[in-house]
C-alpha cells in the first residue's frame, strides 16, 4: 500500500486523537501497512511532525497504542534508506528505556528495532553508545525469555560488526557484565536453546575476531565453555538432531580457532579442555557431519584442527590412536582450500619425528600424495611437497616406496613450475640418492 | 567419510589426553628450499577465509527477520485469542481478545506503579527514582545539602544538585531528547485536589493527555523553592509539553 500524505495524516489524527480505542488502534495497523512500502515511508518522514507524532504514540499511556506504534517503528527499521532509519533517532532514547520493562514481546519488538537501525546507520549507533545501549543490554540479558534472548543477541551482533567496534563499542562491552552473561547461555544442558546460543555464538566471535582482549575473555572461561559447547554439538550431531546444528558449530569453531592463538590460551591449556581428546573426536564428527551438510565450512573446521595439532604432541598422538588419518585423506578432494588444510594437519603430525611419521606409514598415505601431486593448483602441490620431504627424513622406507610407485613422473609434472621447482629438484635428488 | 566406530565411544567416554609420543626432530627438516613448520593461524575480522559461513549466516537472519513483526495483524507466534475480558485491576476497565496484547498492557500500566500517585513507569529502575524523588521527604531534605538526583541512564552514576542539571547531563552527555517523556518536573504540588488544576491548564493549551491515573511515566520533581519562580518556569515548561505530542 502505498499511502501519500493526506492519508498519513490522517491516520495520525486518528491514532493521536480518536475517540475509540479501537479506531486508534486500527489507524495505526493501516499506517504500519502503508509503511511496509519504501515509497510510503519516504513520504512519511517527510512530513513535518510525522515521527514526534509516533513517538509521543510510542510513550503513551495506551499500551496497544505503544506496541502498534512499535510496530511502526519497525517497519521503518527496516529500510536501507539512511534518511528513513536517521529520521527514527529521535525513539531511541525510548527503546533503550523500555528494555528494563517486562513486557517480553514489546522489549523483544525494540530489540529487533534497535538492531535494524544499529545496521543501517553510523548516526544512530553515534547516538546510542552515549544513550546507554550497553548497560541497558546488559540487564536486559538477564531477561528469562528465549524469545528476548534471542532478540538481544541478534541487536548485539549487529553492534559488534560496526566497522568502528573494536575502537568503539567492543572495549565497553567488555568491561560490562555481557561477556559472563553469555557464555552462561552457551553453556552446554538441558537448558541450552540453539536459536539464543547462535545468537551469542556470532556476538563472541566478532568480539573475538576484533582482538581487543581476547585474554580476559580466556579468564571468563570462554575456551572451556566453548569448548564442552563443542563436544555437545557433536553429541546432537550424533543423535541426529541436525536441525540448524551448522549454524551453531560455525561460530564456535571459529571463537575456539581464535582463541587457542592467544599467549593466555597456553596458561590455561592443563586446565582439561585443552587436552582433552574427546575435542578431536568430537570435531571429526562435526567435519563429517559439515561434509554432507555444508561442506563450504569443512575450512572452518580444518582450521580449527590445525591449531589443535600444531604445537600439541598429545593432539596429533590422539589423531594415529583415534584411526583419524584416513578419514582426513578421505577430504583430499573436496577443494583445493580444504585439501591444503589437511596436507597442513597431516605435515603437522609429520614433523613430531619418525615416531609419529612410522605411524603415518604405509597405509593410504602414499597414493593420496602420489594424487595431490596430480592436481594443478600450486599450493596443494606445494604443501605435498613439504609433507613428502618430512617423510622421506623420518620414514625409512618412503623415498623407495615412492620411487616404486612412479614419484618421480609424478614430480616431473612440476619442474618447471616457478614456485616448486627447487623442492621438486630437492626431492628427486633425496629419492634416488638418499 | 567414515569414522572409525570406536570414535563414537570415545566421546562419550571420560576426558583424558593420550599420552604423546616421543617428539624428535631432525634439524633438516623444513630448512630451504622446503619451509614447513608448524603454526598456529589467526584470522582478524573481515578476512576472506569467513566469507562463505558469513553468506550463510545472513542468509539465515534474512529468515528469521522476515517472521518478526510478522503477519500484518499479529507479530509471529500465534496469539492466543480467547473470550473478550477486562482487565482484573480496580479502576482499569480495558477490553481484550487476545493474551499477549493483555500482558503488554499489565507490563505498561499496573506492573510498575506508584502506590501514592498512581502514575505508571516503564521499568522498576524509572519507579523507584520516582518515589524517591517525589514521595520521599527525607531525599527533599538531603537534597537541599547535597546532589541527589541521579542520572537515569542505567549505569551512569552522575549524581545532581537539581533536576534541571541532571536534564542538561542527559541531554547533553547522553545525547537525550530535551523533552524526554520520563524527566519531567511535577507540575504541581497542590495536595487537595491532586491534578485538577493541570488538568485545566492542560486542556485549556489542547493537551489531549488525561493526567489522572492514565498519566503515565512521569519521573522527576523540581525541588521547589519557596520563589515565585517556579510558576513561571512551569508554566513555561507546560507550554514546552504543547508543542510535543
Amino acid at each position: 500500500m502505498i499511502f501519500g500524505e493526506a492519508e498519513i495524516q490522517q491516520f495520525l489524527r486518528l491514532a493521536q486523537r480518536g475517540t475509540e480505542e479501537k479506531e486508534r488502534e486500527g489507524a495505526l495497523v493501516s499506517l504500519r501497512r502503508g509503511l511496509q512500502r519504501p515509497e510510503t515511508q519516504q513520504t512519511f518522514i517527510r512530513l513535518e511532525g510525522s515521527i514526534r507524532t509516533l513517538v509521543g504514540l510510542l510513550t503513551s499511556n495506551q499500551a496497544l497504542l505503544q506496541l502498534e506504534a512499535a510496530r511502526c517503528l519497525h517497519e521503518l527499521s527496516h529500510s536501507e534508506q539512511s534518511a528513513v532509519v536517521e529520521a527514527c533517532l529521535p525513539a531511541t532514547s525510548y527503546l533503550l528505556t523500555y528494555l528494563s520493562g517486562h513486557s517480553s514481546d514489546f522489549i523483544e519488538l525494540c530489540l529487533y528495532t534497535l538492531g535494524n537501525l544499529i545496521v543501517e546507520s553510523e548516526a544512530v549507533r553515534r547516538q546510542l553508545l552515549p544513550q546507554g545501549i550497553v548497560p541497558a543490554l546488559a540487564a536486559c540479558i538477564q531477561s528469562p525469555h528465549l524469545t528476548v534472548l534471542e532478540a538481544l543477541g541478534y541487536a548485539l551482533s549487529q553492534l559488534l560488526q560496526a566497522k568502528e567496534a573494536p575502537e568503539k563499542i567492543i572495549p565497553s562491552v567488555l568491561g560490562s557484565t555481557l561477556p559472563q552473561h553469555m557464555l552462561q547461555l552457551l553453556q552446554p544442558g538441558p537448558k541450552l536453546n540453539l536459536g539464543v546460543a547462535v545468537e551469542f555464538a556470532w556476538c563472541l566471535h566478532y568480539i573475538i575476531c576484533s582482538q581487543v582482549n581476547n585474554a580476559l575473555l580466556i579468564t571468563q572461561g570462554a575456551l572451556s565453555t566453548l569448548g564442552l559447547l563443542l563436544l555437545d554439538l557433536a553429541g546432537a550431531v550424533q543423535r541426529t538432531e541436525d536441525a540448524g546444528l551448522e549454524l551453531l558449530a560455525c561460530p564456535v569453531l571459529r571463537c575456539l580457532s581464535n582463541l587457542l592463538t592467544e599467549a593466555a590460551a597456553e596458561a590455561v591449556g592443563g586446565q582439561l579442555q585443552l587436552r582433552d581428546e574427546r575435542v578431536v573426536a568430537a570435531l571429526f564428527i562435526l567435519l563429517q557431519f559439515l561434509l554432507q551438510k555444508q561442506p563450504s565450512l569443512l575450512p572452518e573446521g580444518l582450521w580449527l584442527l590445525n591449531n589443535l595439532t600444531a604445537n600439541s604432541p598429545s593432539f596429533c598422538t590422539s589423531l594415529l590412536s583415534l584411526d583419524l588419518i584416513e578419514p582426513l585423506l578421505h577430504l583430499l578432494s573436496v577443494s583445493n582450500v580444504v585439501s591444503v588444510l589437511v596436507l597442513t594437519v597431516l605435515c603437522n603430525v609429520a614433523e613430531k619425528g619418525p615416531a609419529y611419521c612410522q605411524r603415518l606409514w604405509p597405509g593410504p598415505l602414499l597414493s593420496s600424495l602420489l594424487d595431490t601431486l596430480a592436481f594443478s593448483d600450486t599450493e596443494v602441490v606445494g604443501q605435498s611437497l613439504e609433507l613428502l620431504q618430512l617423510l622421506f627424513l623420518y620414514q625409512p622406507g618412503a623415498a623407495q616406496a615412492f620411487l616404486q610407485q612412479s614419484g618421480l613422473q609424478a614430480l616431473q609434472r612440476h619442474e618447471e613450475v616457478a614456485q616448486l621447482q627447487d623442492r621438486v629438484h630437492a626431492l628427486q635428488q633425496t629419492a634416488l640418492h638418499g | 567419510m567414515q569414522l572409525p566406530p570406536a570414535l563414537h565411544a570415545r566421546l562419550a567416554g571420560a576426558p583424558g589426553s593420550a599420552e604423546p609420543l616421543p617428539v624428535e626432530r631432525d634439524p633438516a627438516a623444513g630448512t630451504t628450499p622446503f619451509s614447513f613448520a608448524p603454526r598456529l593461524v589467526r584470522f582478524p575480522r573481515e578476512h576472506d577465509f569467513f566469507e562463505d559461513g558469513d553468506v550463510q549466516r545472513h542468509l539465515y537472519l534474512q529468515d528469521v527477520l522476515t517472521q518478526v513483526g510478522g503477519a500484518p495483524e499479529r507479530p509471529r507466534r500465534p496469539s492466543a485469542r480467547v473470550p473478550e475480558f477486562t482487565c482484573q485491576v480496580a479502576g482499569c476497565c480495558q477490553v481484550f481478545d487476545a493474551l499477549e496484547d493483555y500482558e503488554h498492557h499489565y507490563h505498561a500500566l499496573h506492573r510498575n506503579v506508584c502506590s501514592f500517585c498512581k502514575r505508571a513507569f516503564p521499568s522498576g529502575h524509572l519507579l523507584d527514582t520516582h518515589i524517591l524523588e517525589w514521595h520521599d521527604s527525607l531525599f527533599q531534605i538531603l537534597a537541599e545539602r547535597q546532589d541527589m538526583y541521579q542520572c537515569l541512564v542505567e549505569g551512569c552514576t552522575e549524581k545532581f544538585r537539581t533536576s534541571r542539571d541532571r536534564k542538561e547531563h542527559l541531554v547533553m552527555r547522553h545525547l537525550y531528547p530535551a523533552d524526554f517523556r520520563f524527566d519531567k518536573p511535577r507540575r504541581s504540588r497542590g495536595p487537595a485536589v491532586p491534578g485538577a488544576a493541570e488538568q485545566v491548564l492542560a486542556e485549556a493549551l489542547g493537551d489531549d493527555r488525561v493526567p489522572s491515573e492514565g498519566d503515565a511515566m512521569e519521573v522527576c520533581s523540581e525541588h521547589v523553592e519557596p520563589s515565585p519562580e517556579p510558576a513561571g518556569e512551569r508554566r513555561a515548561y507546560s507550554h514546552r509539553c504543547l508543542t510535543r505530542i
